[in-house]
């Protein structure tokens, strides 16, 4: 039958849940969205700035690396924005342009695209640019020195180097409802815990990151924040500042969860997440810098490989 | 069986068509002439034992070659009208035998005057083509005796009830061919599958009822070996190694029609899926052509549609209209062309949705990488390749629509191939 309609032949499943990377982008910018846009309102028009700048120029870095490397250019499925937009929010307001540039760069080139682009990253792309600023600019990174010219109606001091410096008399002016609301300083978008713990929680209810880490995560902190405060009340903070300081909530909902780099196992996700906020903690009270956050994420993503091996027995499998 | 992120939050499960009341199917009669499809074995060189032009009458036995062990049965009085080769998938090779149609029914004798002797080797050499496709082959082997016999009363696909409605409609054929089929083959125990909440009603057909849950896949054999019976089948083991034979509703109903009348059936019951997704049953002889049942309910064809042999989840896609309904085609689906699944060539971005929804545990984000690189035997060995029960959640959740469960089986066709082809050489 010559003139017949031709048919396309495919493989089975005809039906797919319709699910697409450029979807989950959308969700984690949605789910980032109103601590980043508190961040905006608190810091003001710089803060803007900074975001712009960051997603724009992570953006940028993705299209052009992969023209020059001849990939398909994979800027339309969002993963640089989402990069660049978490890139921004871990800075401080006040941050140089030329950081911002620096930084998404080592995100996107050095993080992501020399290992293979989307899904092939084996550190979290924003982990390893903040950890690299951090140790080779630690004047742009201190959040006491780049806002000191920030009016703020609330003491403009960073709590987890007041705390590192003087110990646990020097917080107590601060409230916890004044962290969860935002009365605050650190990065643009770290300071708005209620906003990062709702943005945080409907990711968790889309699926889109998966919940396990982000909870064992907060746990781990948690509970070494409880013992250490238990050991010596006066010079480590209690769990709750440890949880809504820093980068603590941003790492447990958006830095610990990257895709590429975490965990798919039930057990592997609560070690990895449980050790995330057990070496956040450690760095913060006993360890070189006041957050740790960073460098937790960047060691539980080194392990990873290794946790994913504890995996349950498939069907049928023989001894 | 899609496992929800959060619990109490998330994607719908996935059920199984179930019928309610009383269904009436659809016969649609064959125009003109039918198609069956005789497997041939690669690199056969022998010409067929049959020619254009010889007359064959309904319920004839046909083989086309005198040194092949298959047969199919000729659903029609007529005469051969052609003998093409077809390709299947998987370069499976078969020769399609045309029978144009008589209007002058005259059955076949030769079924009835061998059925008094109500025995496998009967029921082998005459109903091993018959409508359900009866696996008789794995039955009567001394070395793997089959102990279990599995009566599917719900299809293994979405959208599917052909098994229902065979199971409700035809119990009394079910229950002579049950009957049958424990004093030939020697079984001792007999299940009847139906869905959970539909136990009842069937306890006097001869066998256990027992309930499956109505999500996907939980119909798979190897999923029902390890929930219903609570036997796990190795991995690259079936379940007649274990002794259980699962045969469709269809082909018991058939076994006990047949030796009840002395005429084999030679009419299939499929649900046809039109691509508003709603079904409907029809009732047709083997070997029609599937446009013949399209035409019939006004179901038109564009180009890039796609054609499915089954169900949504594991049905095959056919390259033409022309293909023959076969003894064991449950579905036809017609899909539109913006409506169906496209794959990418996107990597996998390590979301762990495949792992999460895999009812056989397999660690699918790392299988795929293998899979994806051609390492079929570092698959195998390290990550479980042959636990898979190819029920294609994994394709149907992937965010980057790798063609997960297409890889899965080219990976275990390869396997087969290579196994083969060492053990030639060897």
């Amino acid at each position: 039958m010559p003139n017949q309609k031709k048919l396309i032949v495919s493989h089975a499943p005809f039906w797919h849940n319709g699910s697409r990377v450029t979807d989950r982008s959308r969700q984690l910018l949605l789910g980032a969205a109103p601590a980043a846009l508190f961040g905006i309102y608190q810091f003001g028009g710089p803060a803007l700035g900074v975001l712009a700048l960051a997603m724009a120029s992570a953006v940028l870095w993705e299209f052009a690396f992969t023209r020059v490397a001849r990939r398909p250019t994979s800027v339309g499925d969002g993963t640089a924005a989402v990069i660049g937009l978490l890139f921004g929010m871990l800075l401080p307001a006040s941050a140089a342009w030329w950081v911002v540039v620096t930084g998404t760069f080592i995100a996107i080139v050095v993080g992501r695209q020399i290992y293979g682009g989307i899904g092939a990253n084996p550190f979290n792309p924003v982990a390893v640019a903040i950890a690299i600023l951090m140790l080779s600019w630690q004047r742009q990174m201190d959040f006491d020195i780049a806002l000191v010219n920030f009016p703020f109606d609330f003491p403009a001091l960073y709590p987890l180097s007041a705390v590192k410096a003087f110990g646990t008399q020097a917080i107590q002016h601060i409230s916890m409802a004044d962290l969860v609301l935002g009365r605050q300083i650190g990065g643009i978008g770290t300071t708005f815990g209620l906003g990062l713990i709702f943005g945080g929680v409907y990711l968790m209810l889309r699926g889109v990151i998966r919940w396990e880490i982000s909870v064992s995560f907060l746990a781990g902190v948690a509970v070494t924040a409880f013992l250490f405060n238990l050991a010596h009340p006066a010079k480590y903070a209690p769990a709750g500042f440890h949880l809504l300081t820093g980068f603590t909530l941003i790492g447990a909902f958006f830095l610990a969860t990257e895709d590429s780099s975490s965990p798919v196992n039930f057990i592997p996700m609560l070690i990895y997440g449980a050790v995330g906020g057990i070496i956040t903690v450690l760095i913060r009270n006993i360890g070189a810098f006041p957050d740790g956050v960073v460098y937790a994420v960047l060691v539980i993503n080194l392990i990873q490989p290794l946790l994913d091996k504890i995996r349950p027995k498939a069907l049928g499998k023989v001894a | 069986m899609l496992k929800k992120p959060v619990p109490g939050h998330g994607k719908p499960c996935l059920e199984y068509a179930r019928t309610t009341g009383r269904l009436e199917p659809v016969h649609v009669p064959p125009a003109g002439s039918v198609t069956l499809l005789h497997r041939r074995p690669a690199e056969h060189k022998a010409l067929p034992a049959l020619k254009v032009g010889d007359a064959v009458k309904s319920g004839q036995k046909i083989t086309l070659y005198d040194d092949a062990t298959g047969y199919v049965t000729a659903p029609v009085t007529g005469a051969i009208a052609s003998l093409s080769p077809f390709e299947g998938n998987f370069g499976r090779h078969y020769t399609a035998i045309t029978i144009s149609v008589d209007p002058q029914d005259v059955p076949d004798e030769q079924f009835a005057a061998a059925r008094s002797e109500a025995t496998l080797s009967t029921a082998s050499a005459f109903l091993a083509a018959a409508p359900g496709l009866p696996p008789l082959q794995d039955l009567g082997n001394a070395d793997r005796p089959v102990k279990t016999l599995v009566v599917c009363g719900i299809d293994d696909d979405l959208l599917v009830f052909t098994q229902q409605h065979v199971l409700r409609a035809r119990g009394h054929d079910i229950e002579k061919g049950i009957h049958l089929l424990k004093e030939m083959a020697g079984f001792e125990d007999v299940v009847i599958l139906t869905p959970r909440e539909a136990v009842q009603g069937y306890g006097h057909i001869g066998g256990r009822v027992m309930g499956v849950a109505t999500t996907y896949p939980h119909m798979l054999p190897e999923l029902v070996m390890a929930e219903v019976f609570g036997r796990v089948v190795p991995a690259g083991r079936t379940c007649v190694d274990l002794g259980f034979c699962f045969m469709r509703a269809e082909a018991v109903a058939s076994i006990g029609a047949a030796f009840d009348t002395g005429r084999i059936p030679v009419t299939k019951m499929l649900t046809v899926i039109a691509k508003d997704g709603v079904g409907r049953l029809v009732e047709t002889t083997v070997g029609t052509p599937i446009d013949v049942v399209l035409n019939h309910f006004g179901i038109a064809l564009e180009e890039g549609d796609r054609l499915v042999l089954g169900g949504p989840m594991r049905g095959t896609a056919a390259y033409s209209p022309g293909q023959p309904v076969r003894p064991d085609t449950d579905a036809v689906m017609v899909m539109d062309a913006a409506r169906a699944a496209d794959v990418s060539d996107y990597p996998c971005i390590n979301c762990g949705d495949c792992v999460r929804v895999c009812p056989a545990r397999i660690q699918v984000n790392l299988l795929v990488c293998y899979l994806e690189a051609g390492k079929y035997q570092v698959a195998e060995e390290a990550y479980d390749l042959l636990s898979c029960v190819e029920c294609g959640l994994c394709s149907y959740v992937c965010v980057s629509k790798i063609p997960i469960l297409q890889y899965i089986t080219l990976a275990k066709y390869e396997l087969t191939r290579t196994r083969q082809a060492e053990g030639t050489n060897a």
